[in-house]
């Protein structure tokens, strides 16, 4: 099987990279291009530990192939903050302890911004039914889901 | 003395500690450039692959490597021929790669590495292995039984005398009790007896077992891995490896949850004798599957309870008898289980027996409070029947029977200054007892207790001449313990948060430290960490005293600077911990603060736990609507994590009550390796769950802590089952209380449709 060139913008940069055919975004991500922020917890779109954005939605990278990624948008947690600006997600992420070991976090970064981008004023209800495909084992959400809603109000009020 | 200690703690008033700043490692995590196990790559890098036996039990008769070897890009295929017998460690070292026989599916039976993924997984597929399938047992009571399938031939159960003349799969055998339990039964006015099962819940850390070795011929080796522990792994490795402890250097990458998990070896030793053979770094990470049926889960259980009582309310007797098989090998946690089932009662009579049981399961592995969750499912409702039944307020009816301090335990140690009541009292108090329920809801109460553990530790700590100090810790951050590590070391030295920088050393740049377990860390590198701090501060002064040219006893130490002790020591201006560390240089060189032991008096936690369930009735879904979680602290260096470690230990403990659970097959395997079938809980399954830090000072710590990390799983599921049961009126007694389980038990409360 030969390699797959792929031409994508990553984060707002353009990139390259050849891949397998069968390759995961996941693995190009974290094997390829050296973004190893996305974390893989299970592989099969069960953990949401790889999560990515592809054209402003919300993808399981280990369940998209590299080469899908030609010509599309990605988002990582690698481009959440801008410079040195955290993002606010980011900021009330550690202002809430809502990290334990903090291998989820990437994850939930990302899928709390989506949630954020699509409806900047969600209930508690809501955070919690958009966050039900991450998985986190340390922190029982509570903190999770108070600096999404803390973020959502400082937002607003900004 | 103790009173002394006692009181000094409680009457000291903190700067820092018990406030709430960002984490030190924090920015890393949330910008993903924290590394985790699997997020290093070392230049010419070699891919590791397991191949594991498919079948429960099976002898192996050879194993044929030649075809795999040919694989192109195939560097090395490592067998039970590539590890020497090792009497210290036979156990993990069987576990690790299996001997004779494949114990059970998932028994690592070789390793591949190769230039690539897929190339490692050609060659796994061309491994031939002889396997002559035997038959296998994975549930406890079969286990037990006398025909049945025996793993080890030369298992002798050890705690029983005379010592049987057969082989079986009981290991072990423990008792522990006092007084007389015929005779408490007797005097009982009510006694309820019951029989109790629990699945195996695996620990479901998200972040996958992961490592990178690189061994030299000449046997100078490095290991970058997620562990709790990487001390214990360097001495493990070390061994299996038949290296120099000198000459392996362990570093902990950040770790992605562990709960227990990663308190052993698994690849480790794998990726290090594969890169020995091959001259190449090797990394090896697990995949979801391989974690689930080669990691160890926690030990399923089956358990009879029997606790008699008086009308009024005194328990009289309190018997036990605790089956928990631990997978293959001997080491299941139902010593801890024993110990810990009637630890929260003050009991004339009670005795407990546990037998320590091998099945065709994988190795169990530690999982938070190990051992204790079960035997407290299956005491605490028990105790709830028994204060339902004499209409006794359940709170009411554990503060009657409540352990204290100066009460002899369970297991044998009178207890010191402990906290139980105070939960129980804050418990009660709680708005949350007694607010109004909806329909088909019920409340239910448990309490629960761990021991807590001291274990080696040694931290260091270093004055830069610009006033930082670098603080250097070997335990392994689980949960933000920098940030509590960093908060008691700025305390100690009474300097800003900020100038304190927590790292955590490999494992050649610090002296013995016992594994991040036994929620030991807070308490133990705590301890160190304040000790140390104590030696720097007494080696300022001497610098000071230099200085001013006047005794080392004459200066003292106060808000962060050295000051003369009085006004007959003379009068100087106050050196801060920066003044003195800018001229250190000219006053004797680099000053640092050392500090090595082995603690004990970690300071037992105890808690109870609040939840309110409502139960459809239609389905038998349960869902918990309300969680508060009371437990003792000691004192809370950063609440945030306390909180933390609560409302995770809570929500653990509810998916092990409602969901979580190993499916075997007739033919031994596993049936839901993966997050899809092996159901943990996800954020729209849950409430907020609150937290009640209740804080009664732990006299064996300078601060007064106790550890916290464990507790927190030991009440929920007993405290869930009772909520179920005043919620639909029956009563649960195997875990998980999935649907299916729970409609079953409601219908059978119903009158029957007879005739349709
Ligand atoms: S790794 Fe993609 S969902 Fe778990
Ligand atoms: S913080 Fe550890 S899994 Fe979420």
């Amino acid at each position: 099987m030969s390699q797959i060139h792929v031409s994508t913008t990553i984060n707002g940069d353009p990139a390259e990279f050849l891949c397998e055919p069968d390759e995961t975004l996941l693995d190009v991500l974290r094997d390829r291009l050296g973004l190893t922020g996305s974390k893989e917890g299970c592989g099969s779109g069960d953990c949401g530990a790889c999560s990515v954005t592809v054209d402003d939605r919300l993808v399981c990278s280990c369940l998209m192939l590299g080469a899908e990624a030609d010509g599309r948008d990605i988002g990582t947690i690698e481009g959440l903050a801008e410079g040195e600006h955290l993002h606010p997600l980011q900021r009330k992420f550690l202002d809430h302890a809502a990290l334990q070991c903090g291998v989820c976090t990437p994850g939930f970064l990302v899928a709390a911004k989506a949630l954020l981008d699509h409806n900047p004023d969600p209930s508690e209800t809501e955070v919690r039914y958009w966050l039900a495909g991450n998985l986190c084992r340390c922190t029982g959400y509570d903190k999770i889901v108070r600096a999404v809603l803390d973020t959502a109000a400082e937002m607003k009020g900004a | 003395m103790l009173d002394k200690a006692k009181d000094a703690v409680i009457d000291r008033e903190f700067k820092l500690v018990g406030s709430r700043p960002v984490r030190p490692d924090g920015v890393d995590k949330v910008t993903g450039r924290a590394r985790f196990g699997a997020d290093i790559s070392a230049p010419g890098m070699l891919v590791g692959k397991v191949l594991r036996s498919p079948h429960a039990h099976a002898r192996i008769h050879s194993i044929d490597i030649h075809a795999a070897l040919q694989v192109p890009g195939v560097k090395a295929v490592v067998t039970r021929d590539d590890f020497a017998e090792n009497a210290k460690h036979k156990d993990v070292l069987c576990n690790v790669m299996a001997r004779d026989k494949a114990l059970y599916e998932g028994h690592a039976v070789a390793a591949v590495a190769a230039t690539s993924a897929a190339a490692a997984r050609k060659a796994l597929k061309l491994i031939k292995i002889d396997y002559d399938i035997l038959p296998h047992v994975t549930d406890v009571d079969e286990a037990m039984r006398d025909d049945a399938p025996l793993l080890h031939d030369d298992m002798i159960t050890s705690g029983v005398d005379p010592a049987p003349e057969k082989p079986s799969n009981v290991a072990r055998r423990f008792e522990f009790g006092h007084g007389d339990v015929d005779d408490g039964f007797a005097k009982a006015d009510v006694v309820i007896e019951r029989e109790f099962k629990t699945e195996a819940a695996h620990q479901a850390y998200i972040e996958p077992h992961a490592c990178l070795a690189s061994l030299t011929e000449d046997g100078h080796g490095e290991l970058f891995c997620c562990t709790q522990g990487h001390y214990a792994v360097r001495d493990i490795c070390a061994s299996l490896c038949g290296l120099e402890v000198s000459k392996l250097r362990v570093t902990a990458s950040e770790i992605g949850g562990g709960f227990g998990g990663k308190t052993t070896v698994f690849l480790e030793p794998l990726a290090l004798v594969l890169s020995r053979k091959t001259g190449r770094p090797v990394k090896m990470v697990m995949s979801r599957d391989e974690v689930f049926r080669a990691s160890g889960p926690t030990a399923s259980t089956s358990s009879s309870i029997k606790i008699g009582a008086t009308r009024d309310g005194r328990i009289t007797a309190g018997q036990g008898e605790f089956r928990y098989q631990g997978g293959a090998f001997t080491g299941s946690p139902v010593q801890f289980g024993a110990m810990c089932a009637f630890a929260c009662y003050a009991l004339d009579n009670v005795k407990t027996v546990g037998y320590d049981v091998v099945t065709n399961r994988p190795k169990q592995a530690a999982y938070r409070a190990p051992g204790a969750p079960m035997a407290a499912f299956a005491v605490e409702s028990v105790i709830e029947e028994l204060a339902v039944k004499l209409g006794i307020d359940p709170i009411e009816f554990r503060l009657k029977n409540a352990a204290q301090e100066g009460d002899k335990s369970s297991y044998g140690p009178t207890f010191p200054r402990i906290g139980l009541i105070e939960t129980l009292e804050a418990a009660k108090a709680h708005e949350h007892y007694s607010a109004p329920l909806g329909p088909n809801q019920g409340r239910g109460v448990a309490s629960g207790y761990w021991f807590n553990f001291g274990g080696a530790t040694s931290v260091s700590l270093n004055i830069h001449p610009d006033g930082t100090v670098a603080l250097v810790v070997g335990t392994p951050d689980i949960g933000g313990s920098r940030a509590s590590m960093t908060l008691m070391a700025a305390e100690e030295l009474g300097i800003p948060y900020d100038k304190v920088n927590c790292i955590v050393a490999d494992t050649a740049s610090l002296g013995l430290n016992e594994t991040s377990h036994g929620s030991r860390v807070t308490f133990a590198s705590g301890l160190a960490t304040i000790e140390a701090a104590r030696n720097a501060k007494t080696e300022m002064c001497a610098r000071a005293a230099m200085i001013w040219e006047i005794s080392e006893e004459a200066v003292t130490w106060e808000d962060g600077h050295a000051k003369p002790a009085g006004a007959n020591a003379g009068d100087f201006e106050p050196m801060s911990l920066a003044d003195i560390a800018k001229i250190a240089e000219k006053t004797g060189g680099p000053i640092s603060g050392h500090f090595e032991k082995n603690p004990a008096g970690a300071g037992a936690s105890f808690a109870t736990h609040i939840v309110d369930v409502e139960v459809d009735p239609e389905t038998g879904r349960v869902e918990v609507k309300r969680f508060t979680a009371v437990q003792d602290a000691g004192k809370a260096i950063h609440p945030s994590y306390v909180e933390g470690q609560f409302q995770g230990g809570a929500v653990q403990g509810v998916g092990w009550a409602l969901n979580e659970e190993y499916v075997y097959g007739p033919d031994g395997k596993m049936q839901n390796a993966g997050f899809l079938d092996y159901r943990v809980p996800v954020c729209s399954d849950l409430p907020m769950i609150d937290t009640v830090i209740v804080e009664v000072p732990n006299p064996g710590h300078p601060y007064g802590v106790r550890g916290v990390g464990e507790t927190g799983i030991v009440p929920p599921m007993a405290a869930v089952a009772n909520a179920l049961s005043a919620a639909a009126g029956v009563r649960m007694t195997e875990l998980p209380m999935s649907p299916p389980k729970v409609l079953r038990a409601i219908d059978d409360t119903r009158p029957s449709i007879a005739a349709e």
